[in-house]
């Protein structure tokens, strides 16, 4: 073997998608910046999602995925961070060191702080433990924008896409694109989980029918697809739906390998790495930001993670921004599934954009938050928004409050 | 290649090979690898467009000690052949394997009382090594084991292999000592001459003076083509859950009920390429195309899996697959040579096959040669193949700097979770056995075989395949050597 080469670079940052760029391109010049991208070109999955709906928050415009995708790469190379592609990070060597490979080699990165911005992805079907034949036809949104906008390729005709959330719309957008009609759109939920202005657009414009209370059970096809079983899961009736194609959306989980093979903290709710307000994980100089900790924000919010955890990671190479050991965990109460950040420090600042964000798993109308420690009622807040299956849910940090330190862990529970 | 052609001409049978193999599972892999090291023509026939894609694709993959078979049976005897035989060639080969030990754990009163009578018959077999040892102990070894073990017994030379590389291997060795490996030809029909027994095949027909029946599941349906009525194959599915490789640190061997009747019952083992396996389940079909997974199944496994290992449910699952094990109607392999008619059968190989596919291959190459085949070895037989290694335990082509130093299309990660490189893809392609389709190709690779099946390689995978072997590649031959050259 020959001796591996090592880097030293101020910061690594383990995934170039919009909140490890824009990390990047916040402690360029006031560090020295690695960002390391498993993929041919950086900018994360709004790369291949090639529909306008990026950058309302983070840049004050909105664009499609591939042209948001761009200007985040070309404003972290102006502010001068490295950008390093087809560099996949396979693990750790040393307790901020990472071991790269790339067609250039195989390397060591060894850096005084490394953020984890690695995204999420969609279950796959076998994660979902859907039962069947395992035929081709078979795809998350993921593949199949992969497919249709990066290689051009033709997924099918007719399509049962899984999920309604907000990325289920984007899976029928690209089919349609692809000359692949959308045949039925099955959901769990009684209602549709995104948007309801766009679940109207979604039924109209687009003539998508679609299945509530609706599970799939079965796929069916020998060497390709050709239907799904579903059930209606209040009358447990079942039907068998022609398609040759099935598209299976959102349900996701973050790319937590390289945090879990570090022996990070982990956070049960969101499954990606226990963080606190200052996006710090339980080692010393690790940080992490974007959807890896919160499976799945819009990518505007991931990408002014990137921006808030930059000056985080400053503080942390200026030897201060030491963690308080009296953190107390926030944890989320049913129907609540998660969550992010989801440890609370004293004297940590507020997370990103102020807000902390939630995920349920049941429609409420009219959501009112409460936090609760050691039985007692903190602080409670009702919101003019719903909170919605399928999207993140965004609350006020300023419903945070009266917190003692060394108390037990605060439940964020709707009411 | 025909060492001998006139060999068939002479028999009045002129283009017929000597030997036909019907089946490319491990088991007519290992076999035409055999015969083929000897002065005779042999066809390798299988109905599909790979080799390896029937019940040996598909299976728990753990390479047996026949601790616990029937002593005195021949399965036994060729199980424990097997592992001696195939343990070596593993080794000659690169096929990857871990000698990970087992661990029988006791649940219920009966079944601690049939320790220490499995440890006598791990004896009778050949297994002196097993040890009874107490809950403890148990917990000691498999510390994430479910609540209420009441001992164990050790196995300490159970091991898990790659079952894809070894028909593989088996196959390619074939291949190269000069077998016809004839893909995608289904045997429909049979027509019996004097010397020679033409096999009507979905892309024509292929004659042999000695026919080998390894079809598998399909054993009984050419047996009876044969004008045989001797048994019937009923396809039992196993239907398995692959979990994540971050459940890896759960489990370190192979953690096995205490068999009965119904067969092995559902064990939790690692896998060679470092996931966490859980089940088969063992149910009676009819169909033996019945390779899909059910409901049912996935109830049965979770409700085990859940008393074995309740935190293993935490983990993701990565697969689900099934397999069908060929089970005939009675307890014991069914290997019987025809002198008379030339033609040997091999049936029943359910549930130890792909451990014993190269002790069967030497049993059947006795019965031959005891029916009258001339088997004369051959001096000029070409070295083994050196298969790509797909195992965790061992370097694969992303961490190799030297190689990626010397060829960066092995820096190229394509997979990402399964960090399978652009070089091992080409190299896949341009095979002397390169793969019909996708799945030939997660087979030889693992591309797409990864947590993410496909969300972020699918597309990349499939249009690698699509653009085939590339002309400057070094077509036809094998893959390993390619890589051996440059290593
Ligand atoms: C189909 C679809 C449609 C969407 N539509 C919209 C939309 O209209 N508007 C919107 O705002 N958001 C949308 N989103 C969400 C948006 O894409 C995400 O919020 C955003 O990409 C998250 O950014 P990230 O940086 O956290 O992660 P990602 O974009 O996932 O980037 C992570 C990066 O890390 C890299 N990486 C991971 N592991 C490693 C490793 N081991 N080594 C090296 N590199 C690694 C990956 O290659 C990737 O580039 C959509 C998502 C999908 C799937
Ligand atoms: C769930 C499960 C778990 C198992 N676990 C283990 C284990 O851990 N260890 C172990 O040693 N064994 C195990 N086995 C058993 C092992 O997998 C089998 O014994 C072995 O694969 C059988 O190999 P084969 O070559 O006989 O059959 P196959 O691999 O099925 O090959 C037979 C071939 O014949 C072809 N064929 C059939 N009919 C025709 C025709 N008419 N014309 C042309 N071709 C035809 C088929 O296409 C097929 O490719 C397991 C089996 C199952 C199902």
């Amino acid at each position: 073997m020959t001796a591996t080469s090592v880097l030293r670079p101020d910061v690594v940052v383990v995934g170039g998608g919009p909140a490890g760029l824009t990390a990047a391109a916040a402690l360029a010049g006031r560090a020295d910046v690695l960002v390391l991208d498993r993929e041919r070109a950086t900018g994360g999955i709004p790369r291949h999602s090639d529909h306008t709906g990026y950058g309302l928050r983070d840049l004050r415009r909105v664009m499609t995925g591939p042209a948001y995708a761009r200007r985040l790469t070309d404003r972290a190379l102006r502010a001068g961070a490295a950008l390093h592609t087809e560099a996949t990070v396979t693990g750790w060597t040393g307790e901020r060191t990472l071991a790269v490979t790339s067609p250039r080699g195989r390397y060591e990165v060894e850096a005084k702080a490394v953020v984890l911005a690695t995204g999420a992805r969609e279950r796959p079907r076998p994660a979902r433990l859907v039962p069947g034949d395992r035929p081709a036809g078979v795809y998350t949104t993921g593949q199949l924008q992969n497919l249709v906008h990066l290689h051009h390729g033709s997924p099918g005709t007719r399509a049962v896409v899984v999920g309604g959330e907000l990325v289920s719309w984007s899976a029928v957008v690209t089919l349609r694109e692809a000359g692949c009609a959308t045949v039925l759109l099955t959901t769990e939920h009684p209602s549709p989980e995104s948007y309801a202005a766009f679940n109207a657009a979604g039924r109209t414009v687009l003539g998508v029918p679609v299945a509530t209370r609706t599970r799939v059970v079965r796929v069916v096809g020998k060497g390709r697809v050709s239907g799904v079983e579903v059930e209606d899961t209040a009358t447990g009736r079942r039907r068998t739906v022609d398609c040759d194609c099935v598209v299976f959306t959102g349900d996701w989980i973050p790319d937590h390998e390289l945090a879990r093979s570090a022996g990070l903290a982990m956070d049960a709710g969101t499954r990606g790495p226990l963080v606190d307000t200052a996006l710090r994980t339980s080692r010393p100089g690790v940080f992490a930001a974007g959807n890896l900790l919160h499976p799945v924000d819009t990518a505007d919010i991931a990408a002014l993670d990137g921006r808030f955890v930059a000056d985080r990671v400053l503080d942390h190479l200026a030897g201060g921004g030491a963690a308080d050991p009296r953190g107390v965990p926030l944890v989320a109460d049913a129907p609540l599934r998660w969550v992010a950040p989801g440890l609370l420090r004293p004297g940590d600042p507020a997370p990103p954009r102020g807000r902390l964000l939630l995920w349920t798993d049941e429609l409420v109308r009219v959501p009112r938050v409460v936090l609760t420690q050691d039985g007692r009622e903190l602080s409670h807040r009702t919101l003019p928004w719903p909170a919605s299956p399928g999207r993140v849910f965004r609350v006020p940090w300023s419903v945070v409050r009266r917190v003692r330190p060394g108390g037990g862990p605060v439940h964020v529970g709707l009411a | 290649m025909t060492t001998d052609p006139s060999a068939a001409d002479r028999a009045g049978a002129p283009g017929a090979f000597d030997v036909v193999v019907v089946g490319a599972g491990v088991v007519g892999a290992a076999i035409a690898r055999d015969l083929a090291g000897h002065r005779l023509s042999v066809a390798l026939v299988e109905a599909r467009d790979d080799v390896g894609d029937g019940t040996s694709k598909a299976n728990t993959a753990i390479l047996h000690t026949g601790f616990d078979a029937k002593p005195g049976t021949l399965e036994s005897r060729l199980v424990r052949r097997g592992y001696e035989l195939l343990s070596g060639y593993a080794a000659e080969t690169g096929i990857p394997v871990e000698r990970v030990g087992a661990l029988l754990v006791a649940w219920t009163d009966e079944e601690l009382d049939a320790l220490p009578g499995l440890r006598d018959k791990a004896a009778e077999n050949g297994c002196t090594r097993c040890e009874i040892v107490s809950a403890d102990e148990v917990y000691r070894q498999v510390p994430d084991l479910g609540p209420g073990a009441l001992g164990g017994l050790t196995v300490p030379d159970e091991s898990i292999i790659c079952t894809w590389t070894t028909t593989l291997a088996l196959a390619t060795d074939a291949r190269a000592r000069g077998a016809r490996v004839l893909l995608g030809h289904r045997v429909t029909g049979v027509t019996e001459g004097p010397d020679a027994t033409v096999l009507h095949t979905t892309r024509g027909d292929v004659a042999g003076r000695w026919i080998v029946n390894a079809a598998g599941l399909g054993a009984d349906v050419l047996d009876r083509m044969l004008g045989y009525d001797r048994f019937t194959v009923t396809p039992r599915r196993g239907e398995l859950f692959v979990y994540d490789k971050l459940a890896r640190p759960l489990v370190d061997r192979i953690v096995l009920p205490v068999p009965s009747s119904r067969g092995k019952g559902v064990l939790v083992s690692p896998t060679i390429y470092g996931n966490v396996m859980l089940g088969p389940t063992a149910e009676d079909l009819d169909d033996r195309t019945a390779t899909g997974t059910s409901e049912d199944g996935f109830a049965f496994l979770l409700d085990k899996g859940r008393k074995l290992m309740p935190k293993l449910l935490e983990e993701e699952v990565t697969a689900t697959y099934a397999g069908l094990r060929a089970a005939i109607d009675r307890g014991d392999y069914l290997i019987e040579a025809d002198a008379d008619r030339r033609y040997l059968l091999v049936g029943g190989i359910r549930s130890t096959g792909l451990t014993a596919g190269m002790a069967i291959a030497e049993h059947v190459h006795g019965l031959l040669a005891g029916a009258g085949l001339a088997l004369e070895p051959r001096a000029d037989l070409p070295a083994p193949p050196r298969m790509p290694n797909i195992g965790e335990a061992f370097t694969r082509p992303y961490q190799d700097a030297d190689l990626i130093a010397r060829d960066p299309e092995y820096g190229r990660v394509v997979c990402f979770c399964e960090r399978v490189t652009a070089g091992e893809i080409r190299d896949a392609l341009a095979s002397p056995l390169p793969p019909a389709g996708l799945d030939g190709l997660r087979r030889r690779t693992r591309a797409m075989n990864g947590r993410c099946q496909g969300f972020f390689c699918g597309a990349e995978v499939a249009a690698r395949l699509a653009a085939g072997a590339p002309p400057c590649a070094s077509a036809g031959r094998p893959a390993a050597e390619t890589k051996e050259d440059a290593r």
